[in-house]
């Protein structure tokens, strides 16, 4: 077997708890938490965007391509050959993470390609793909598929779009005037109708953990399969995919320190091995007639064409950097991290937060609103001081607009911020009101 | 606070932003030609409904209004205030040839200071090209304008 990963020297022996010494050890490792922007320190606040990647990571995919680089599950030689070792053990590494067999791990461009995945073989089966066993995923008029309110676009329109194709009604549980899903609502959407239950895990914008355990539950209750966007909770905290019970679950590479361009999708291994494929096409076949095809079992059913391979090796790196690191402890600090976001923007005046106020738990972001002063102007005003934050709608339209707004604009932690990095970013967002003449 | 932040937003762009004329959709006078167009920046989610109208006297055409509604940040709104001013009464060929001025010092990326003679107000947005993602939001009504005005052969 060869390596995939090499270790960060620095964390060794890590504290019980993270702390802001610790913070500046890791960021050694991120060269490009070390740069200027507009003449000022960068202080990256935008990891629920994308995150930076250490050096370990930045290495592993460099390493793969100077040794082993060639295509897997195909070939031969002696490089196709470790090619596939690699690709097989980041897997395995990937699936270790969130609780899963590696054969429940298929590797996808990103979530959105995962989230897709799913649904179109929801579609497929609706057409009549698949053997006896994907019977369990048609849908048509009458069935109907349930996201909230407040899901990123990714975990949204493919929804929409499966139930426009399939004829099912697409419904969704509101959530309330600070953002939190109504959960007494949630019990009148889920029911005997239900297939498909899709939700976020951590939301992008609120920064709220959602009640996994009671959503699953209602899911149960009426058959419903559940499919959990994990974006922001797999880079952030210990997830267990077999303890959430979730069918199925998404998450990208570039948000938990790896490339763009990979991310995967988990399902349970009985399910994916009864859905019909996605993408078609090479390497995820047995037999091919001029008339037909028969496919491979899950994943590679659902790995078409030349893979992602040195993202994947480098998201193994990735993985483990986190590991290292403790995801428990990350989380921790993290939650203090967001805590003194909030705290510090409650007390300024003209800011609004959404989502849960100071005290009550939430990952390590926050989005505001500043009164009189458009999100653009706010990143704008804070990028001038080399303070790198998110503006817009965050892919969340309908959530914005149910909570009054257009836009905010929003702060997101890592494990390689510190209180110093928060407390920067507070004190640039204390003067913009005052810059754009709306306050003294 | 840096130099090119405050020659991102020159007061003039902020006393825009916040006087928005021509903001509120206007009924066109009676017998003029009218346009309409809506523009979206889906980055950011701003809109913006714009209304022109052109009035034909003989060969020349003039524009006799410019009104639009939207939201979006400080420079879309502070550039549609200017437009605003700068385009109404004037003839409609020569609002043409200020819009295509404006446009190239927008792709400018600085190198192209605008004259002050010529555009007026929307000089000032000079320091906007200097920052690549900001440029849509000062375009965006001039977009909207190039669509809804009326009077093309």
């Amino acid at each position: 077997m060869v390596p995939v990963v090499s270790t960060p020297a620095t964390l060794k022996h890590a504290p019980a708890a993270m702390d802001n010494a610790e913070v500046l050890r890791i960021r050694n490792d991120f060269p490009i938490l070390g740069r200027e922007v507009n003449g000022r320190q960068l202080v990256y606040l935008d990891s629920g965007a994308t995150s930076q990647n250490p050096v370990s990571v930045l290495e592993a995919e460099q390493e793969f391509y100077e040794q082993r680089n060639a295509a897997v599950h195909r070939g031969a030689h002696y490089l196709a050959v470790e090619a596939t070792e690699v690709f097989e053990a980041s897997r395995e590494v990937l699936a270790g993470f969130i609780g899963a067999r590696a054969n429940e791990i298929v590797w996808t461009s990103n979530a959105t390609e995962a989230i897709n995945l799913v649904a179109y073989a929801f579609s497929n089966a609706a057409a009549g793909r698949g053997g006896a066993a994907a019977g369990q995923f048609r849908l048509g008029p009458g069935d109907e598929i349930v996201a909230t309110e407040m899901e990123h676009h990714a975990n949204l329109i493919p929804w929409q779009e499966l139930a426009s194709r399939t004829g099912a009604t697409f419904r969704y549980i509101p959530v309330d005037d600070d953002g939190a899903l109504r959960m007494e609502e949630a019990a009148k959407v889920i029911g005997p109708r239900t297939r498909i239950l899709a939700f976020t895990h951590a939301s992008n914008v609120l920064g709220t953990i959602n009640p996994v355990q009671a959503l699953v539950r209602m899911a149960r209750e009426h058959g419903a399969f559940v499919v959990l966007d994990a974006c922001q909770s797999v880079p952030h905290l210990p997830v267990d995919v077999k303890a959430l019970d979730v069918d199925f679950a998404a998450f990208s590479g570039h948000k938990m320190l790896g490339p763009t361009g990979i991310g995967a999708l988990y399902g349970k291994a009985e399910l994916l091995n009864a859905m019909p494929a996605f993408l078609t096409g090479g390497s995820m076949i047995t037999t091919v007639t001029m008339d037909r095809a028969e496919y491979l079992p899950a994943p590679q059913r659902f790995e078409a064409g030349t893979q992602k391979i040195s993202q994947a090796v480098a998201l193994a790196a990735a993985v483990n950097y986190l590991r290292e690191t403790g995801m428990d402890r990350i989380h921790a600090w993290e939650a203090r991290l967001g805590q003194r976001l909030v705290s510090g923007l409650e007390a300024i005046e003209g800011i609004r937060v959404v989502g849960p106020a100071a005290g009550t738990e939430r990952i390590g972001l926050a989005a505001f609103d500043v009164d009189g002063v458009h999100s653009h102007d706010v990143g704008q005003f804070l990028d001038d001081q080399g303070i790198a934050v998110r503006v817009g709608h965050h892919c969340a339209q309908p959530l914005h607009r149910r909570l009054g707004l257009v836009s905010t604009t929003r702060a997101s932690t890592y494990l390689y911020n510190t209180t110093d990095d928060v407390d920067a970013f507070l004190a640039a967002v204390a003067g913009v009101r005052k810059f754009f003449g709306v306050a003294r | 606070m840096s130099s090119d932040l405050q020659q991102l937003y020159q007061q003039i762009i902020l006393d825009h932003a916040k006087a928005r004329h021509g903001a509120g959709l206007a009924e066109a006078p009676a017998g003029d030609l009218v346009g309409e167009a809506h523009m979206l920046n889906p980055t950011c989610g701003d809109e913006l409904t714009l209304r022109a109208s052109v009035h034909a006297s003989g060969e020349a055409l003039t524009v006799s209004g410019i009104s639009w509604e939207g939201q979006g940040c400080s420079i879309s709104m502070a550039s549609a205030s200017v437009l605003h001013d700068l385009a109404v009464g004037r003839d409609r060929q020569a609002l043409l040839g200020l819009m295509e001025d404006f446009r190239t010092v927008m792709r400018s990326r600085g190198s192209i200071e605008a004259d002050e003679e010529i555009l007026g107000d929307a000089a000032a947005f000079s320091g906007v090209s200097r920052y690549p993602a900001r440029v849509k939001c000062a375009m965006l009504a001039w977009v909207a304008l190039e669509e809804a005005l009326p009077g093309a052969e």
